[in-house]
């Protein structure tokens, strides 16, 4: 079983919500609802589902980012819900996470070196004089320059920005990469770019993806295993092949037809 | 075939610096119950050309050449004119269905406000109306008294092409209408976008980034890069034998749901001729 790094199991999660008159009356919503997943070294898996299918929740609840109910999230063969705060810290290390929004997930007033060095000055891992060549190797390393070190976020276009936070995801050498919707505020044409450089790096580094998205057009070109989420639960799970060219369930089968530029496929076919 | 709109010779400076152009040149004409598709990157002018025709340019810029709006030149007409415009027989859609609506405001009186402004509707018959709106982009009815906050994002991009089609206009313009909703959401939207044009025979000025997008809903397609127009023609003729590289490059940027094509990343190689 040494080649399953991420494995989770009937993760649940529920949200109480108020509702009716002065908020007196409240109802349950199950964010995640059995959730189970497995999650092969070195592949990419790709978590699918429309906005409130709890794909993001799904991710963060494995981080520990937000309190789950109950389930197991065994990660590098440990069992990551039980670490204590200061095992959690250290564990973290190798679970990174790239965010939706460029704009937002950089802090406008850090020069772009300092957020990419920060996660080793937390973990202390080397002097100045390493950290600061590990962020110029990692920004090279991302399509970006030595001296873009030292200039802030505002300084950069969306595409380069979302560099920066893979940049600070990887510095630590992770053995996971979340990545939450990564190129959905994305041109199409950086798009391509961005998902090129994901590829590129997990074959340099050996990394692993969970790859959260509601774009099944750019699941195809960078998933190995799809797992389709509704409301909570998810309905189907499998290889891209099977999922594409044989999807089980209605809603999968509703999310495909859902794709843009059906007539694109008959015009260039 | 009946024009309802001409761009000749667009083009847009910054007052301070006249000689950069943000858009060069543009010319393009749209005809009724007809849609035209923009495609370009962030800052190619795309949004600048669709601001002009509706004379929302910030004021720090400066704009050449015309625009014929049903004949009429729209540099000649003054603000309250324009005013009787917009909304009236000129729609717009905006990307960010978030931003543009007033949150403080029920969506039942933001889409009837137009209607009050211009077809000067009231009381029973402005309700009315306001349901069918609703009705008409799939919200019930019954919701008008909601507000913003209270809609998903494809709910609140519904009740902007409602109060964008509200006085019937003859020409919408959307400028990237369905680049921040779901894949889902979006395909609903291009569709009802898509019914209404044909229903009401609007002309619809689209703008978007992605090809895949221009495929489902385009009968032309201008394609535009760092302002201006490096390639047009119809949907077959642009999507099949694309002839510009940009538009080339641009198309084999788009990923496509079999897997088939070999992702490219965007160069500008041929910015520079060998």
């Amino acid at each position: 079983m040494t080649d399953i790094l991420l494995q989770v199991r009937h993760l649940h999660k529920t949200y109480r919500q108020r509702t009716g008159t002065l908020g007196l009356h409240a109802h349950t919503i199950h964010a995640l609802d059995d959730v189970s997943l497995q999650l092969k070294q070195g592949s990419t898996l790709a978590v699918v589902g429309e906005s409130g299918s709890g794909k993001s929740t799904l991710a963060r609840g494995i981080l520990r980012l937000l309190p789950l109910d109950s389930g197991e999230v065994i990660f590098d063969g440990q069992d990551f819900l039980a670490l204590d705060k200061s095992a959690l810290r250290t564990a973290r290390r190798h679970i990174q996470m790239v965010f939706q929004d460029p704009f937002a997930s950089l802090n406008p007033r850090m020069r772009v070196g300092e957020i990419i060095a920060e996660g080793l000055v937390i973990h202390g891992i080397g002097n100045t004089q390493q950290q600061h060549d590990s962020v110029v190797q990692m920004l090279e390393k991302v399509g970006l320059q030595a001296d873009d070190a030292s200039k802030y976020p505002h300084q950069f276009s969306g595409g380069q920005r979302q560099r920066i936070g893979i940049a600070r995801a990887l510095i630590l050498q992770p053995k996971l990469l979340i990545c939450d919707e990564p190129v959905s505020a994305l041109d199409v044409s950086v798009q391509a770019q961005i998902l090129l450089l994901l590829k590129q790096l997990q074959q340099e580094m050996g990394l692993s993806y969970l790859f959260i998205t509601h774009d099944l057009r750019v699941v195809r070109h960078i998933a190995d295993e799809v797992l389709v989420m509704q409301k909570g639960k998810v309905i189907e799970q499998g290889s891209v092949e099977t999922i594409y060219n044989a999807p089980q369930q209605k809603y999968t089968q509703q999310l495909l037809s859902a794709i843009p530029g059906h007539g694109l496929r008959a015009i260039t076919a | 075939m009946t024009e309802i709109l001409r761009i000749h010779q667009l083009s847009i400076s910054p007052a301070q610096s006249p000689e950069r152009k943000l858009v060069n040149q543009v010319s393009l004409t749209l005809a009724r119950g007809k849609t035209t598709c923009i495609v370009g990157e962030s800052g190619s002018g795309k949004s600048l050309t669709a601001l002009s025709v509706m004379k929302l340019l910030s004021p720090q810029l400066r704009m050449q050449g015309q625009v014929f709006f049903q004949g009429q030149d729209i540099g000649q007409l003054n603000e309250t004119a324009m005013q009787h415009l917009r909304g009236r027989q000129m729609g717009m859609i905006f990307q960010e269905p978030m931003t543009s609506l007033n949150p403080v405001l029920t969506i039942g009186f933001q889409i009837g406000e137009p209607l009050q402004t211009h077809l000067g509707l009231k009381g029973q018959a402005l309700k009315q109306k306001v349901a069918a709106l609703l009705e008409q982009v799939g919200i019930d009815p019954t919701r008008a008294d909601s507000y913003p906050d209270e809609l998903s994002g494809g709910q609140r991009q519904r009740v902007m092409i409602a109060m964008s089609i509200a006085c019937e206009p003859v020409l919408l313009i959307a400028d990237e209408p369905t680049t921040a909703l779901d894949v889902t959401v979006q395909a609903q939207v291009l569709r009802l976008l898509d019914d209404l044009k044909n229903r009401l025979q609007m002309a619809m000025l689209f703008i978007t980034h992605d090809f895949g997008v221009v495929a489902d809903i385009a009968d032309e397609v201008i394609v535009m890069f760092r302002g201006e127009i490096v390639e047009s023609g119809s949907v077959m003729q642009v999507l099949q034998s694309p002839q510009h590289p940009y538009t080339r490059a641009l198309l084999a940027c788009v990923p496509d749901a079999e897997g088939k094509k070999v992702l490219q990343p965007m160069t500008y190689d041929w910015l520079t001729p060998a």
